[in-house]
């Protein structure tokens, strides 16, 4: 075996061992590395006890209700499965809307009740022209009409 | 001597003499498609792609961020496979290659950041958060600069050489990271709109925008690489004769 051959195998082994230590390593880190948690974990109870948390899953249809102070919006975020009700003060982002992505950081309440200090808007990885997204509606209510009789 | 089928004995250009007059031929044609698929890019980007549904015209900020986002990734795993020929075969030139191409590669690192930012804020609400995706772009361009510092650090550019290959090969493992993040973990970083395994996720004007304008990217940064490897060519061979005598 020739010096260069060895320096390289000694490369390619080196990479290697730094992977499969990556690998161990992210995969014991799993539950800190993950950004928000959904409705379903927050419902059994997964999530970090007394200290704040981000929580996030679609605006769940025809939830969302704004007080009489127009700051104050309360909504239920839902991953399809399971359920939990947000209260929020403040500004929403632009994006915001029933039926899309959001992320909301805050404390759960004794009441149930997640009480956000901030809300995050998240967007899917489709992007369509508005002509298109029209059509995927149509479809959309074509279908719950189909499945509703 | 080792000449291949097609004719073009390849090792002939492993050395920095025979490739200094080589790059500077190849400089013009790159940098002449970089231009041409750029304008290209912008064109089909900002006059003839539809607005989108839900972002409206915020979501244009695409057509640079990914094909910058996808340059600093790749051009890592260039610079890794360089250093790592460079610390295997004990070859200058592959060293050089890697040296060249690393503040290139923390510049489109730096501008996907910087464009992801600033379109965060009007479509998430934010301009930064911790998730898993931005934060492993962000030790991308650590990593970049740790390349850069290290090699202006040591005096010997043999030893710089060395440390440095180790470090972007350490740095390697980062980059599946980076990719991945959006589907291993929770993170307000949507998915991959581009992926091998099904069709792009938006309208075709679109993506031809965005891969028009990946094209002009990988050629500018492929012509601006051997425009840096020229000048570091020149700074290390200065010693030798036909750097002397050319100078």
């Amino acid at each position: 075996m020739k010096a260069r051959h060895k320096r390289g195998l000694l490369i390619a082994s080196g990479v290697l061992v730094l992977a499969v230590a990556a690998g161990l390593v992210l995969s014991a880190f799993q539950k800190n590395l993950v950004f928000f948690f959904t409705p379903s974990q927050v419902v059994a109870r997964e999530v970090p006890v007394g200290k704040p948390f981000r929580i996030g899953g679609m605006v769940a249809e025809r939830s969302l209700q704004r007080e009489r102070d127009g700051l104050t919006v309360r909504f239920v975020v839902t991953d399809t499965v399971k359920s939990v009700p947000v209260q929020y003060t403040g500004i929403l982002p632009d994006l915001f809307k029933e039926g899309q992505g959001v992320v909301a950081q805050g404390k759960v309440g004794d009441d149930g009740v997640f009480v956000a200090t901030e809300v995050l808007a998240k967007h899917d990885e489709n992007y369509m022209p508005p002509e298109a997204a029209h059509a995927v509606e149509q479809a959309q209510n074509a279908q719950k009409t189909l499945i509703g009789n | 001597m080792a000449v291949d089928v097609t004719g073009i004995n390849w090792y002939k250009y492993s050395a920095p003499r025979t490739f200094y007059p080589l790059a500077g031929r190849l400089i013009p044609w790159f940098a002449g498609l970089a231009l041409v698929f750029c304008l290209i890019g912008l064109y089909i980007g900002f006059f003839l792609a539809p607005t989108e549904a839900r972002q409206g015209e915020a979501y244009r900020i695409i057509f640079i961020h990914v094909p910058a986002a996808w340059m600093s990734m790749f051009i890592y795993v260039v610079m890794a496979i360089w250093a790592a020929l460079g610390l295997a075969f004990n070859t200058r030139l592959s060293s050089m290659m890697a040296s060249a191409l690393a503040p290139t590669g923390a510049i489109m690192t730096f501008i996907a950041l910087w464009t992801g930012a600033l379109w965060g804020r009007p479509t998430w609400g934010t301009y930064w958060v911790w998730d898993a995706r931005l934060t492993s772009e962000l030790i991308l361009l650590f990593l970049y600069f740790g390349f850069l510092a290290l090699e202006a650090a040591i005096e010997d550019s043999r030893r710089a050489d060395r440390a440095c290959a180790v470090l972007a090969l350490v740095g390697v493992v980062n980059v599946p990271i980076i990719y991945f993040s959006v589907k291993w973990w929770n993170t307000l970083h949507q998915g991959a709109t581009v992926s091998l395994e099904s069709a792009p996720r938006m309208a075709t004007t679109m993506f031809a925008g965005m891969g028009v304008l990946a094209l002009g990217f990988w050629m500018y940064c492929i012509a601006a690489a051997l425009h840096r490897v020229r000048s570091i060519i020149l700074e290390r061979e200065r010693r030798a004769d036909w750097v002397r005598e050319a100078a």
